[in-house]
């Protein structure tokens, strides 16, 4: 009985002694959380004040004014609208070739043995961990040649298209080691089903296995689309000109344009941003759940 | 089971396969191979190859074979290189020694629920998502000679801070910046990992008297194992590629080697020197064990 006594005492000892390092920790999280956030808001903050204001009073000035201003301005100055839609042109073909191409491969692994299942599904996926430098010499090469081959110069090189296929070759590396172990966990069962029903196996893939695919398909499409909307590299290296290249390599020239008119360049960088923010508040969920698809294994 | 069971198994199987199944087998395998094999791995074998030549990648005919050349030049005429090289492992040492475990010990403390962790797991969630590109620009903001840091310690554009030309400050400026990203993001993986430890491990580990520190060390930690293996993985490889954060910063300028950069710099554009090439192929090599460790981790139970 005392026994069980003095136990009691030493655990509620051993509780509150917790507790206060729990509020101790939470409170050191707390401050790093609010200093993380900071370049963000102080970057928002930027964008809301009009150019003239932080001129004649200083960065840390009161504001006489807060509005929208910069964003209008940012718009129609810094062509935005013609660099969103050249990042679309790219990043929606590429997330949906992505898809489809990994969630071919992926199907076939997964869903019919052959003796080199193993090793092709290890080929793509360490395709997808080269380094992007190691094949540019060559893919910019193939470029030129082809289009100088077919008479249509910029068929590749310089123009979306060539964008869209290096992403689509690198990425369905990822797509298809994601997408084959998200099938593993799919019972054989409904396909030997369908497949004693006789259904060919483009029915196979069409009609039963694309359908179960759904979630995954739209976690990785959203993790893909942050990858390829965020892409610096490729879209940098395989296009001369300005004007067609996607908002987020466009965004180094922007900064080097307007390195003056600091208000404007935040309020261009928060709607640089503006997809990926809504990534980040809406369709969090499948964001994080595309990530840790690929990293541990369903 | 007897050779004639395996003779009369295998036609059978087959079978199993009409014409046009078969057709489409091909063309679902065959199309996306031949996009991933045309873009990726023959390229890769010819910057490999490319490496040992002289080229100024005008006309086939007009390669020549170099040998080692390119690899000497590098080791021996190029300080940038040992710059680079010195950066990068600073980077490393950095991204392995405080970054990566500040991710791991925040995903832990999250993990455990303490108090406003929704909110924690946001603010270090954020960045993540963003792009370099505007991370490079949101940080200039605050690091500019005008900007809210030199304004803060009450310092004017005459006698500011160069938080990027400072060479004695300025790498750890930029793993400030590219640790603001990782951080986040290890963080994620972790969180991930966590809630797939058994509960029941924890409590009975804390049953038996453990601290919380011998609780993660010797009961989660263990248990955790694929996933360190692949946070290992990524801290190391993004260390050896940083490209992105430094591109934005300096530009194509010299102002800070790192191997991505250096590559880049030798390869971008009509000219390009095979220099490049063997830059990349020392990129590579660096990064191949990292690779094989995430492979082997990942694809141990289909090997198996």
């Amino acid at each position: 009985m005392s026994v069980d006594v003095t136990l009691q005492a030493a655990a509620t000892k051993y509780r509150n002694k917790q507790k206060i390092k729990d509020r101790f920790i939470s409170a050191f999280i707390g401050v790093f959380a609010i200093a993380w956030i900071f370049p963000i808001i102080w970057t928002i903050w930027t964008s809301l004040r009009p150019y003239k204001d932080v001129r004649a009073n200083g960065v840390f000035s009161l504001p006489k004014t807060l509005n929208l201003q910069n964003y209008a301005d940012a718009i129609s100055r810094m062509d935005l609208p013609l660099y969103f839609w050249n990042t679309f042109a790219i990043t929606a073909p590429a997330v949906f070739l992505t898809l489809f191409f990994g969630s071919l491969i992926a199907f076939v692994v997964s869903r019919y043995s052959f003796r080199w299942n193993v090793s092709l599904l290890l080929l793509f996926t360490a395709g997808n961990l080269l380094p992007a430098q190691l094949v540019f010499i060559p893919v910019f090469k193939m470029y030129i040649t082809l289009g100088k081959a077919v008479g249509i110069p910029r068929l590749l090189y310089d123009s979306p298209w060539g964008v869209v296929l290096i992403h689509v070759a690198f990425q369905m590396g990822f797509a298809t080691f994601v997408l084959s172990s998200y099938m593993k966990t799919i019972p054989k069962e409904i396909s030997e089903s369908a497949m004693v029903d006789g259904a060919t196996v483009f029915t196979h893939y069409t009609k039963v296995m694309l359908p179960l695919l759904r979630p995954a398909l739209a976690s990785l499409g959203v993790l893909m689309t942050t990858w390829i909307y965020n892409d610096f590299f490729w879209a940098l290296v395989l296009m001369s000109t300005d004007s067609k290249r996607p908002i987020t390599s466009a965004l180094g020239r922007l900064q080097g344009e307007f390195v003056t008119d600091y208000n404007l360049l935040a309020a261009g960088a928060v709607i640089a941003a503006l997809p990926t923010l809504i990534v980040f508040f809406i369709l969090r969920k499948q964001f994080v759940s595309g990530l840790t698809l690929g990293s541990t294994k369903g | 089971m007897n050779s004639t069971a395996i003779g009369a198994n295998k036609p059978h199987r087959r079978r199993a396969f009409s014409r046009a199944d078969r057709t489409t087998l091909s063309a679902f395998v065959g199309v996306p191979l031949f996009f991933h094999l045309l873009l990726v791995w023959v390229p890769a074998i010819l910057t490999i190859i490319l490496s040992f030549t002289y080229w100024s990648g005008i006309s086939i005919s007009r390669i020549k074979f170099a040998g080692l050349a390119n690899y000497k030049n590098i080791f021996f005429d190029t300080p940038a290189f040992w710059e680079a090289i010195h950066n990068n492992v600073i980077w490393l040492a950095w991204f392995a020694g405080i970054a990566t475990p500040l991710g791991i010990l925040l995903a832990y403390q999250i993990d455990r629920q303490i108090r406003g962790h929704k909110f924690y797991e946001t603010a270090y969630y954020l960045p993540v998502v963003l792009s370099l590109a505007v991370t490079g620009i949101i940080w200039n903001f605050l690091l500019r000679p005008d900007g809210f840091v030199n304004g803060l310690m009450g310092r004017d554009i005459d006698n500011a801070i160069s938080f990027f030309g400072n060479y004695n400050i300025n790498i750890y400026v930029i793993l400030t910046i590219a640790s603001w990203r990782h951080i986040g993001y290890i963080m994620l993986l972790y969180l991930a990992g966590l809630k797939s430890v058994d509960m029941a491990l924890r409590e009975a580990a804390s049953l038996d008297g453990a601290t919380e520190w011998q609780t993660f060390k010797k009961v989660i930690f263990p248990a955790m194992k694929p996933v360190n293996v692949i946070v290992i993985v990524i801290t190391i490889i993004e260390s050896l590629r940083a490209f992105d954060i430094v591109y934005i910063i300096y530009g194509s300028s010299a102002g800070f080697p790192i191997l991505g950069t250096l590559v880049f710099q030798n390869i971008a554009g009509e000219g390009a020197s095979m220099k490049g090439a063997a830059y990349a192929v020392i990129l590579f090599a660096l990064s191949i064990g990292p690779i094989i460790a995430y492979l082997r981790t990942t694809f141990k139970s289909d090997v198996q």
